[in-house]
């Protein structure tokens, strides 16, 4: 049982959102956040392979992710990942460089794939590589055509873009060891990854090939070990890439369906800023009637005094309560409330509730004579409660 | 590479090798004064020099001591001569940081850092010739030289890289096959326990021929340690010979 009542061999929960562009992919694993980008551009190819695209990997640690990222300096776990995402995609040969060919020897296109760390709580290499082979699986490049010696690009407008052709899909699955190998975790969380001893990074695809094995760290392993780590990959990769089908799915029938897609979209709305409350329905026929009404049945509320002195040793006290203000400050705002629009969020909505608060107050005073009265002070009035009136 | 037949039907392969024949090892320990020790490995047409300095006190950053262990520092690097095209940035690039990254990892989990505490060991290694399996050589090399600089370990450090032609699993391979698409694992191992220092694999393989491939990896990488114990035992009589005089 771990800190986060995961199981050992248990993923955080993984969520895939794309962007409005092509290619722009959002992935969640647990609180860690990373986004992908491609993008491609025309470019002479490199001399030894004259008929191949070229395909570029970067993973950008920005400090906004963790504390420990600094800014420019290329540290040790920023050239793991970037080597590591390269091996994992480039040599494995998933995407078909050949296609990417324009004239060769002359024209190739690039395709550069930026994956951006957003939220640093660990296992950010799964994170990355999910990322970044959905993000390649998302991309559509402009279609591009030659007539003898001219090369026409064609704007998205013009003729639809074309997918890139992805030969197969390599996902990478994290173990972590502890105690010299004697505990085996999957998907180790940032915690996790401050006192493991070390790491052990599978990549396959779902056709259970491997693509890549690393391990890092000073840890001795056993063959058997390395063995059933493949077998718990095997098993991880078939889920997410089901996952990450099904996303690309989603994707591609809403925007066919023309709705709204993008990063917007589906931030989901968690904050209570971003709540609307709905309208309570009050009776607002006579307020001012029955406010009056009120007003006058009331107790005579206790002395004011403008210092906060509070000398009552008990607090929270039990039985009749002494805060006379209470009810028709209630039924002041919630009269006024109605009157408003509706639309009205929370946070304006207090603003004015204080106002009013104000209001009702200098109101209770104009209305009520015995109350001494207050000095010009803005402040709020202060009231003593004396646990025996 | 249509042409090139990595294995034939007799069972040869570019170089004429068999299967599972590793490269002819030569290598010589004590090669420069000045280091604690030294180390010049050729496996093949592969050829490395590593030099170990240390255990001395932390230089640079003092902040990185560790108070119950030694920090090795290793150092990979190329020499501009070594690959057919002049190599243009023999050090700080992406793949000599990953590499010295790899060794630093191998080399921490076989040498005995407790002896040192707040000590720094360093390895450098250079390859001055490139002909496949660069990092089984710089290893196999640094061990040599550790041994030769004294500094205690667990078990020799040998390493081996393997490909899979043709449902067979081909031992140490050449420049030639390694970039010919082969997939290739390679493998840092301490002979006596069987335990794996660093495993590492590029390319596609399907996950049911991975422990053949391990096996075959384990097999060749035992072969080099009696290579390596074989050096280590004649250079002992040699210098022992001298200073008994």
């Amino acid at each position: 049982m771990r800190l986060d009542g995961r199981q050992t061999y248990d993923y955080r929960t993984i969520k895939v959102t794309f962007g409005t562009d092509y290619g722009c992919c959002f992935v969640d694993l647990g609180k860690t956040r990373v986004m992908a980008q491609v993008s491609c551009e025309i470019v002479a190819p490199k001399e030894s392979r004259p008929n191949e695209g070229i395909v570029f990997f970067n993973i950008e640690l920005s400090p906004m992710a963790s504390p420990t990222f600094e800014q420019g300096r290329q540290s040790e776990l920023s050239v793991k990942l970037n080597r590591q995402l390269e091996r994992c995609l480039r040599n494995s040969k998933c995407i078909d460089t050949e296609s990417l060919c324009v004239v060769s020897g002359e024209k190739v296109w690039q395709i550069r794939v930026d994956v951006h760390v957003l939220n640093h709580d660990g296992n950010l290499m799964d994170a990355s590589s999910i990322a970044a082979i959905t993000a390649l699986c998302h991309f559509r490049r402009p279609d591009v055509s030659t007539q003898g010696d001219e090369i026409t690009v064609y704007s998205p407008e013009e003729r639809d873009p074309i997918p890139l052709s992805v030969y197969h899909m390599p996902i990478c699955v994290s173990f972590s060891f502890f105690q010299q190998g004697t505990y085996l975790l999957v998907d180790p969380c940032e915690r996790e990854e401050r006192v493991m001893d070390g790491l052990l990074m599978i990549a396959m695809n779902k056709h259970r090939e491997i693509c890549s094995i690393q391990s890092s760290g000073g840890i001795m392993l056993l063959k058997e070990q390395v063995m059933r780590c493949s077998k718990i990959a095997s098993v991880k990769v078939s889920e997410i890439t089901e996952l990450v089908g099904k996303a690309l799915e989603n994707d591609r029938k809403a925007r066919k369906a023309g709705e709204k897609c993008g990063f917007a979209e589906s931030l989901p709305q968690e904050r209570i800023t971003a709540l609307k409350t709905d309208k309570t329905p009050v009776e607002a026929m006579d307020v001012t009637e029955k406010v009056d009404d009120i007003i006058q049945k009331a107790e005579v509320p206790p002395l004011s005094v403008p210092s906060p002195s509070l000398p009552v040793p008990g607090v929270g006290q039990v039985g009749q309560n002494t805060w006379g203000l209470d009810e028709e400050e209630e039924e002041e705002e919630e009269g006024e409330e109605d009157r408003d629009s509706s639309g009205e969020e929370e946070e304006k909505g207090t603003k004015t509730q204080k106002e009013k608060d104000k209001g009702s107050q200098t109101a209770d005073l104009i209305i009520i004579d015995e109350v001494v009265e207050l000095s010009d002070s803005e402040e709020e009035e202060v009231v003593i409660l004396h646990p025996d009136t | 590479m249509a042409g090139l037949e990595l294995l034939s039907d007799q069972g040869y392969r570019l170089d004429g090798r068999k299967a599972t024949e590793v490269r002819k090892v030569q290598a010589r320990m004590g090669v420069f004064a000045q280091a604690d020790g030294s180390a010049y490995l050729e496996q093949g047409n592969t050829k490395a020099l590593a030099v170990v300095y240390g255990p001395h006190e932390m230089r640079g950053s003092r902040s990185r001591t560790l108070h119950d262990r030694a920090v090795i520092n290793c150092q990979y690097s190329m020499a501009t001569f070594s690959t057919a095209e002049r190599k243009r940035r023999p050090h700080g690039d992406r793949k000599s940081t990953e590499m010295s990254l790899h060794l630093k990892q191998t080399f921490e989990a076989a040498v005995m850092t407790q002896l040192y505490p707040r000590s720094q060991i360093d390895i450098y290694v250079k390859i001055l010739q490139s002909d496949g399996g660069n990092y089984s050589v710089c290893v196999n090399a640094a061990t040599l030289a550790v041994i030769d600089a004294g500094i205690p370990m667990r078990d020799y450090v040998c390493a081996c890289t393997v490909g899979f032609v043709d449902e067979t699993p081909l031992a140490d391979l050449c420049y030639a096959e390694e970039s010919g698409g082969v997939s290739s694992l390679a493998l840092a191992l301490l002979p006596r326990g069987g335990q794996i220092a660093l495993l590492q694999m590029d390319a596609r393989l399907h996950q049911d021929h991975l422990e053949a491939l391990i096996e075959a990896a384990m097999i060749a990488c035992k072969g080099v340690s009696k290579v390596l114990d074989e050096v280590v035992r004649q250079h002992l009589q040699e210098v022992s010979m001298l200073t008994a005089e």
